[in-house]
């Protein structure tokens, strides 16, 4: 029978593991292994390629991560200096990405009503463990994302980034400077406090002042808009700042102008790829090169 | 001087963005504008010599055969944006520590705060109050502020500073740019947030914000300089003035794009909607300090008065 020739080699398998000398031998297989993590398949599985320094590696190491693939392979290498970018695209990104997490997490501790809300606030900054600090990163950060969205509009002025082909990528930008404002507006009225309060009241009040859609507006009245059917009741749910107005600025805040900032964001950093990366340094052009547009 | 009005104001937690804004938008409309400078030095060189200008690689920053025109994005961006998320967090961490967010008591609909203002980043808009009524500064400034925003690179036909700092081959955007952006908007968020105070007034920094203080300002009409009266006399006047305004700014507008050789050139590549639109959104960005002179200076409130609107 073919199993009783089969000596020598089989026994190497595990097939052979009731001999002592096969086992031992398995074990110092594995404990070899262990000093080369690298090289085992559950390694491999995970992280796919080498990450050595060679180019073929550090190519692979961007483009084959889901999380680093929007970046391209190469980039200009004046592009990397901090004084062309200044930095404050990618800054504006990793804010929203702190208050994507800290918004998660203060959404925990928070009930959109009239009854709750403002005693939320007190409970998450005296009670909640490092509730305090977490409200105040949020909105902190909120803040610092309108400055560097506003430096990074200004930086991409002065290099003339908008200029062809990326001038539908900068109306993209433009409509997120007034989500991340709109964002931050929304957040302002949450802790239904005195000072959120009145900035909505003030804020909203312009919106009844609308041409046509505003019951105070010019040609408002003639077109039939009272405290009650205008724009500023769609934007309170009612004609006061209450109880629908706190709901609706949280789900606004919350679920539906986050959204709106993500799929308009996917738009953008798409489009910068597209759009031949980023713009510059570039060498100068002169005067004399002007060719005449193609009419 | 009232110092410690001053610092209330001022270490305001809510304030802190504008007091970072104060610093932050010089250091770096000098950091840009000191590139572009160092960048238009180098094209009139150039621009000199047609020889140095077929070889050299156009760029101050330094390039030498041989060197590669690309760097892997891993590590050299990547270290770096890495770089740059460990200290934002950490400026986030001492800011959040430091400064505790304002929360004020709970809402209430009959006690009104005095001054009540809007976020900070909108007091721009809440200051364009004092001189437009709301329907203007409140919905039509905001949607020709986004739409003029959007339209730039499509009214912008000058093909010249195409991602590099530059001021001398685009001196009219740029000076657009620094009036709308710098002059109209973050001036105005910081004249809304550090001079109004209680009831919308006008504090200098360092003057107490007085809660009882009463100004007998008699603001007018423009009408009523002239002592006219009956509707239609009014609105026609004030539709004349305005009228002459806007031709007035057109032509201002105009003059600039024709000033020079270059603008002319730029302004003959243009289509006519462009212009129009270029038209549009000038004048109306000139209307904003034509009306705060008019206001703060001669008392005018209003120039068209008509039985729907005034403006």
């Amino acid at each position: 029978m073919p199993e009783e020739k089969d000596t020598g080699d089989s026994k190497r398998g595990l097939l052979g593991m009731f001999d002592t000398k096969v086992v031992q031998q398995k074990a110092n297989e594995d404990l070899e292994a262990l000093k080369k993590p690298t090289k085992t398949e559950l390694y491999k599985s995970v992280f796919r390629v080498k990450h050595d320094d060679s180019p073929r590696s550090r190519t692979l190491g961007v483009l084959s991560n889901v999380f680093l693939h929007l970046h391209p392979a190469k980039i200009n290498r004046d592009a990397v200096a901090y004084n062309y970018t200044w930095g404050m695209g990618g800054i504006s990104f990793y804010l929203f990405v702190v208050l994507t997490w800290t918004g998660v997490l203060l959404m925990f501790y928070y009930h959109p009503t009239k009854v709750q809300a403002f005693r939320d606030i007190l409970y998450l900054e005296h009670d909640v463990p490092f509730g305090k600090l977490l409200r105040n990163m949020h909105r902190w950060t909120a803040h610092a994302m309108i400055l560097t969205v506003w430096l990074h509009m200004f930086r991409v002025f002065l290099t003339g980034s908008y200029k062809k082909p990326r001038q539908f990528n900068w109306a993209v930008g433009v409509i997120l400077l007034v989500l991340t404002l709109l964002l931050s507006f929304t957040g302002y009225l949450l802790p239904d406090d005195q000072l959120g309060f009145w900035a909505v009241t003030v804020g909203t009040n312009m919106a009844r002042a609308t041409p046509i859609l505003g019951h105070e507006g010019p040609f408002g009245p003639q077109f039939g808009m009272t405290p009650f059917n205008d724009v500023r009741f769609a934007l309170l749910g009612g004609s006061i700042v209450d109880a629908n107005a706190l709901l609706r600025a949280y789900i606004w805040h919350c679920v539906a102008i986050p959204g709106f900032a993500a799929t308009f964001m996917i738009v953008h950093f798409w489009r910068i790829r597209k759009d031949g990366g980023i713009s510059g340094p570039s060498p100068m052009m002169l005067e004399s090169e002007i060719k005449n547009p193609r009419r | 001087m009232d110092w410690y009005q001053l610092w209330e104001i001022i270490s305001l937690p809510d304030n802190v963005p504008i007091v970072l804004l104060m610093i932050m938008l010089p250091f770096y409309t000098w950091y840009g504008l000191r590139q572009a400078f160092a960048n238009d030095r180098l094209i009139a060189q150039l621009e000199a010599d047609p020889e140095m200008a077929k070889t050299h690689h156009r760029k101050t920053q330094p390039f030498k055969k041989g060197w590669p025109r690309e760097v892997h994005v891993w590590p050299y961006l990547l270290r770096i944006e890495f770089l740059a998320t460990v200290i934002v967090t950490a400026i986030l961490m001492v800011w959040s520590i430091t400064l505790d967010a304002p929360l004020e008591e709970p809402a209430n609909p009959s006690l009104t705060m005095n001054p009540s203002k809007a976020p900070w980043y909108f007091l721009g808009l809440q200051e364009m109050l004092v001189y437009f009524d709301p329907w203007i500064a409140g919905v039509v400034m905001p949607t020709l502020i986004i739409v003029g925003l959007i339209a730039i690179p499509y009214i912008d036909e000058n093909p010249l500073g195409n991602g590099y700092y530059t001021y001398s081959q685009r001196k009219c955007a740029i000076w657009t740019f620094i009036f709308g952006f710098i002059v109209l908007w973050c001036v105005m968020v910081v004249i809304g947030t550090l001079i109004r105070g209680p009831g919308w007034m006008w504090f200098w920094p360092g003057q107490t914000w007085d809660h009882n203080k009463l100004v007998f300002e008699v603001n007018r009409d423009l009408h009523e300089f002239v002592g006219l009266t009956g509707t239609w006399a009014i609105a026609a006047f004030g539709t004349a003035v305005l009228g002459a305004f806007v031709a007035v700014s057109a032509w201002g507008t105009h003059k600039l794009l024709t000033l020079t050789e270059f603008n002319r050139k730029i302004l003959d590549r243009m289509s006519l909607t462009q212009y129009l639109l270029l038209q549009l959104l000038m004048i109306t960005m000139i209307s904003l300090p034509a009306k705060m002179i008019a206001r703060l200076v001669f008392r005018v409130k209003y120039v068209l008065v008509t039985p729907w609107f005034n403006i």
